[in-house]
C-alpha cells in the first residue's frame, strides 16, 4: 500500500527535477549563446573600424586624419567593453556551437586579460597614429595586427 | 638448382648494393670548401625568414629575454609516424655546439647528420638546399649566440618501413631537387622572392599538397593541402584561388591582418611573426613572386 503511494511521488518528483535540470541548461545555453553573439559583434566592429584605417595604411584610400581619428577612437571604445559580462564561462569551442572560443581564456585569465588590455593600448596607439601621418599609422597598423595575432594564436581555436 | 639458387642470391646482393649506391648519404661539393664569415646580424633575418624557431623552440619554453631557445621537443604527427624536432641550440652534446660549419651546412641543405645518416624530410632541407652559401654561413653565426639549452632530444617514433633512415635516400632520389619551381624570375624583385618563398621561408611544404609518397606534387603548387596537424585545410595562394592584391598580402605579411580584417591564426601566426621582422622589400618580393604564379 505505501510502496504505492510512494511511487507516483518519486516519478514525479523524478519528473519535476528532470525539468528543471532540462530548464536550467536551457537557460544556460540561451546566456551563453548570447554572449557569444554579442562578442562577435564587438570583433565585427573591431574589424569594421581596422578596415578603415587598413584602407589608408595600404594606400587604397588616401590618408584622412579626421576619418581616422574617428575610427580609431570607436576602436578604442569598443576594445573597453565590458569583458566580465561578454566572456561568460563555459562558452566554449566544443562545448557550445559557434565559439572558436578556447577554454584557455578562462583557465589563464590573467594571460587574456593582458591580451585584452595590450587590444585597448593598440587601439590607444591608433588614436595618436591617426593624429598624425600616414607613416605612422602604417606602422600603429602593424602593431595592432599583431596584438590581434597573439591574441588569437593563444586563445582562438581553428575553425571548423 | 644450385645454379638458380645463386642467380637469386647474386640478384639479392645486388639488388642490396644498388640499393646502398642509390641511398648513400650525399656530401658537400666543392662550393662549400671555403666559407665566407658569417655575419650574426644578417643572420638573424635569415633565421626569421627560414622559420627556424617555429619549429625548433618547445611550446612551453620559447624565449629568453626575446632570444629563442631552441630545445626542440615540438611533435610533429604525420601518416608516416611522429617525429620530435631535435635541440639545435649550441650546446656540444645534444645540440650542434661542436659541429664544423661543413657538418652544419650538409646537414641544412643535403639533409644529412653529422654521422652521415639521412634527416627525414619534416626537416625541410628540400628547401633549404638552395640557400645561398652565404645566408648559411651567417645563419650558423647567429645561431652560435642564441641560448644554450641542454634539453635531450626524443627518439622519432616512426614504424617500418620508415624507420629505415637509409630509405629516405630513396626518396630524396625522387624529390630532391636544385631546380626552382618557378623557372622565370625575370625581375630581381622576382628573383629575390622565389628565394625567400623556394628556399627559406619553406611556403610550399604546407601550402603545396603531397604525392603519395610524402613528396611536394608540383602540378598543384601553392594550390593548397589538407593541414598536417589533422583538421582543416591550408589555403591556396595561388592567384587563381587567392584574389588579394600585392597590397593586401603585404598587409598581411606585416601585420597578420587579412583583407577582412580578421588575422592570421594558428602555424601562420608565428609565420608573420618571422615576415614581420624582415625588411618591407621582402615582404613585398614575396607578394610578387605569388602574383607571378
Amino acid at each position: 500500500m505505501s510502496k504505492n503511494f510512494l511511487l507516483p511521488i518519486a516519478a514525479l518528483t523524478t519528473a519535476v527535477v528532470l525539468a528543471t535540470t532540462a530548464s536550467g541548461d536551457g537557460h544556460a545555453d540561451k546566456a551563453l549563446t548570447a554572449a557569444i553573439d554579442a562578442r562577435q559583434a564587438q570583433m565585427q566592429l573591431v574589424s569594421y573600424n581596422m578596415g578603415i584605417l587598413g584602407g589608408m595604411a595600404k594606400g587604397e584610400t588616401p590618408f584622412d586624419s579626421a576619418m581616422a581619428t574617428a575610427a580609431a577612437e570607436s576602436l578604442a571604445l569598443v576594445a573597453r567593453l565590458d569583458r566580465s559580462i561578454l566572456w561568460l564561462e563555459g562558452s566554449i569551442q566544443g562545448d557550445v556551437p559557434d565559439t572558436r572560443a578556447k577554454a584557455e581564456i578562462w583557465s589563464d585569465a590573467a594571460g587574456f586579460e593582458k591580451a585584452s588590455s595590450d587590444l585597448e593600448a593598440a587601439a590607444d596607439g591608433l588614436v595618436t597614429a591617426a593624429g598624425a601621418d600616414i607613416t605612422a599609422l602604417q606602422t600603429a597598423m602593424g602593431a595592432a595586427g599583431q596584438t590581434c595575432s597573439a591574441c588569437h594564436k593563444a586563445y582562438r581555436g581553428p575553425r571548423n | 638448382m644450385w645454379s638458380f639458387a645463386r642467380f637469386c642470391a647474386v640478384a639479392c646482393l645486388g639488388a642490396i648494393a644498388v640499393f646502398w649506391a642509390v641511398t648513400r648519404p650525399a656530401q658537400l661539393d666543392k662550393g662549400w670548401a671555403d666559407p665566407p664569415t658569417g655575419n650574426a646580424e644578417a643572420g638573424a633575418l635569415v633565421f626569421a625568414a627560414a622559420g627556424c624557431a617555429s619549429c625548433h623552440t618547445s611550446p612551453d619554453v620559447k624565449t629568453s629575454d626575446g632570444a629563442p631557445i631552441l630545445t626542440g621537443g615540438r611533435a610533429f604527427e604525420t601518416e608516416f609516424g611522429t617525429f620530435y624536432a631535435p635541440n639545435i641550440s649550441a650546446d656540444p652534446s645534444v645540440g650542434i655546439g661542436d659541429w664544423t660549419f661543413a657538418e652544419f651546412a650538409r646537414a641544412l641543405t643535403l639533409g644529412v647528420s653529422p654521422a652521415g645518416k639521412h634527416y627525414y624530410p619534416a626537416f625541410p632541407y628540400t628547401s633549404y638546399a638552395k640557400m645561398d652559401t652565404g645566408d648559411v654561413a651567417d645563419l650558423f653565426a647567429y645561431m652560435k649566440t642564441l641560448p644554450v639549452t641542454p634539453e635531450p632530444n626524443k627518439a622519432h617514433a616512426v614504424t617500418f618501413p620508415f624507420s629505415q633512415r637509409r630509405a629516405v635516400g630513396v626518396w630524396k632520389r625522387l624529390y630532391m631537387t636544385d631546380a626552382y619551381h618557378l623557372e622565370n624570375a625575370s625581375t630581381p624583385e622576382l628573383e629575390r622572392g622565389r628565394y625567400l618563398v623556394e628556399a627559406l621561408a619553406h611556403c610550399a611544404e604546407c601550402h603545396t599538397p603531397r604525392t603519395a609518397l610524402g613528396g611536394l606534387d608540383h602540378v598543384r603548387w601553392m594550390e593548397g593541402a589538407p593541414d598536417p596537424a589533422g583538421t582543416g585545410r591550408i589555403p591556396a595562394i595561388t592567384p587563381q584561388k587567392l584574389d588579394w592584391s600585392t597590397a593586401d598580402l603585404v598587409a598581411y605579411f606585416t601585420s597578420g591582418l587579412t583583407p577582412d580584417y580578421d588575422s592570421a591564426g594558428g602555424d601562420m601566426a608565428v609565420v608573420i611573426e618571422n615576415l614581420s621582422k624582415l625588411p618591407e622589400a621582402d615582404r613585398m618580393a614575396i607578394a610578387a613572386y605569388l602574383g607571378a604564379l
